[in-house]
């Protein structure tokens, strides 16, 4: 038993998604080609199907977020589930309940699926351990840790534009210490079969550990976007960071933020990625945020497509039932 | 005991003999072709090259729609579904290659009024065998076969189209 079977069934199929590390390279690309077939879903007359009626998805919340929790809500929707908002900011553990307690009293109202955000890392495991058997859940993003639905999202956009994976330059740029989006991208590539991933950031904003993720290391923007073919920039976690690690925004633009003119350095059909929000100006100058390499908004396009892909399959996946086929 | 060697070709000509007088008895012009996937895409792309209509082919893949996926899941391959032309106000023949249950004809039709609301469907199978747990019939089919319950038929394609009959221990 590893640490992430908690997120598999005695069958294999997804049943909790917690992070991308671990999963097979089948797995994520069955996210892939399931999101590809939601996708179309958005564009219809009536944008529902009904696979999740009768269901209900709780959002919980522990921490803010615009557009992952807008597009999971959509997501479901579109599912036919029912949502329910939990908005934990001024909710019961205001008042001293334990997060087992909100857990059990949602369990109570018979919620079928969490999807979790929450400031510490390993929030969602715990929540996915503490669950009853036929309870799924999906992590949001936790802490540091990981943000898997985001980095699937960006294998989708990444395989519209560039659909072969071995062959593609990644860089992946900006506060990678404090980025669970980092490393969920990280272990989705690795899985899927890139061999040049490259992360580029200050020494100061780069965890000790990252050269065991397989990746290399760049310290000098220009020399690491040679040839590149994907560019993630990465927002600039200004309210986790002391000045003693950064000196300034604008000095951090001059050396590592994302320009026109940096662009060229990179290769010539190369696509511009941000899991937003961005600080335009900072990680990334607005020219290239809305240019024609941009494809930023896709990517929340796509994440709806992801969050219905991941959502069907782990409801899908109900005890006692067979391995999907018929 | 029925026959065993289905010529799908004879079937096919059949299902347009019945086509052309049923599109003629009800007055359908110009409608739209949409097959159900896997088979009934199949069976779809030949009639309608033989109707050689102006419109593209639609394509239904009816998984997120069908109502065992509470026991079942989600199947493990879902191509996409491609209706590449509105189907407001349009006659639509909707093909499948084996009409049985009649659950797939109800997922199919579930999912096509997602699309918009049709002039109207009519039906058209290859084969129209026993079975039926629904209120569904088909308006025309290449043949009509009376089979028992753990007998199958399995339309097996593109490139030959052919049926095979099987029984089950």
């Amino acid at each position: 038993m590893t640490g992430h079977s908690i997120q598999l069934d005695q069958h294999g199929r997804l049943i909790h998604f917690l992070t991308t590390e671990g999963l097979s390279r089948q797995i994520l690309t069955s996210i892939l080609d399931y999101a590809e077939s939601f996708a179309g879903v958005s564009g219809r007359s009536v944008k529902k199907v009904p696979l999740l009626r009768g269901k209900t998805v709780a959002n919980l919340f522990f921490e803010s977020s615009t557009r992952t929790r807008s597009t999971f809500e959509l997501a479901a929707k579109r599912l036919s589930a029912d949502v329910l908002n939990v908005n934990i900011a001024t909710s019961a553990t205001n008042k001293g309940e334990t997060l087992q307690d909100t857990l059990h009293t949602l369990e109570a109202m018979h919620c079928d699926l969490f999807v979790v955000r929450h400031g510490n890392s390993g929030a969602a495991h715990f929540i996915a351990r503490q669950v009853a058997e036929n309870v799924r859940v999906i992590n949001a993003g936790d802490g540091r840790h990981a943000h898997p639905t985001q980095a699937m999202l960006d294998m989708f956009t990444i395989r519209r534009h560039k659909p072969d994976f071995e062959s593609l330059r990644i860089a992946i740029v900006g506060d990678i210490a404090h980025s669970r989006v980092a490393r969920s991208k990280i272990h989705a590539l690795n899985t899927l079969g890139v061999s040049d991933i490259r992360v580029i950031a200050p020494k100061t904003l780069i965890p000790e550990d990252i050269q065991s993720l397989g990746v290399q290391v760049f310290h000098d923007l220009d020399e690491g976007l040679r040839d590149v073919d994907v560019i993630t920039m990465l927002r600039l976690q200004r309210e986790r960071i002391s000045n003693a690690v950064l000196p300034s925004e604008e000095e951090y633009f001059q050396c590592f933020g994302l320009t026109e003119a940096r662009l060229r350095i990179a290769g010539p059909d190369v696509i511009v990625m941000h899991p937003g929000p961005i600080n335009r100006g900072i990680e990334i100058d607005s020219q290239v945020a809305d240019g024609e390499r941009s494809v930023i908004l896709q990517q929340v396009s796509h994440g709806i497509a992801i969050r219905m892909a991941v959502m069907a399959m782990v409801m899908g996946a109900a005890p006692g039932a067979g391995t999907g086929g018929d | 005991m029925p026959e065993n060697n289905l010529d799908v070709q004879q079937l096919i000509r059949n299902m347009k003999a019945g086509l052309d007088r049923y599109l003629q008895e009800h007055n359908r012009n110009n409608p739209l072709f949409i097959g159900i996937h896997t088979g009934g895409v199949w069976v779809a792309q030949q009639l309608h090259t033989l109707y050689r209509s102006s419109q593209p082919l639609g394509k239904l893949n009816i998984a997120f729609y069908r109502d065992d996926f509470s026991r079942i899941g989600l199947h493990p391959r879902v191509t996409p579904s491609s209706l590449p032309f509105d189907v407001v106000d349009r006659h639509v023949i909707l093909i499948d290659d084996v009409l049985f249950t009649g659950r797939t004809v109800r997922a199919a039709m579930n999912e096509l009024f997602d699309y918009g609301r049709a002039a109207s469907i009519c039906l058209a199978v290859l084969v129209d065998r026993s079975g039926r747990e629904l209120p569904i019939q088909a308006d025309v089919a290449g043949k009509h076969l009376d089979l028992e319950t753990n007998q199958h038929v399995k339309l097996s394609g593109p490139e030959p189209l052919a049926l095979e009959i099987t029984t089950a221990e």
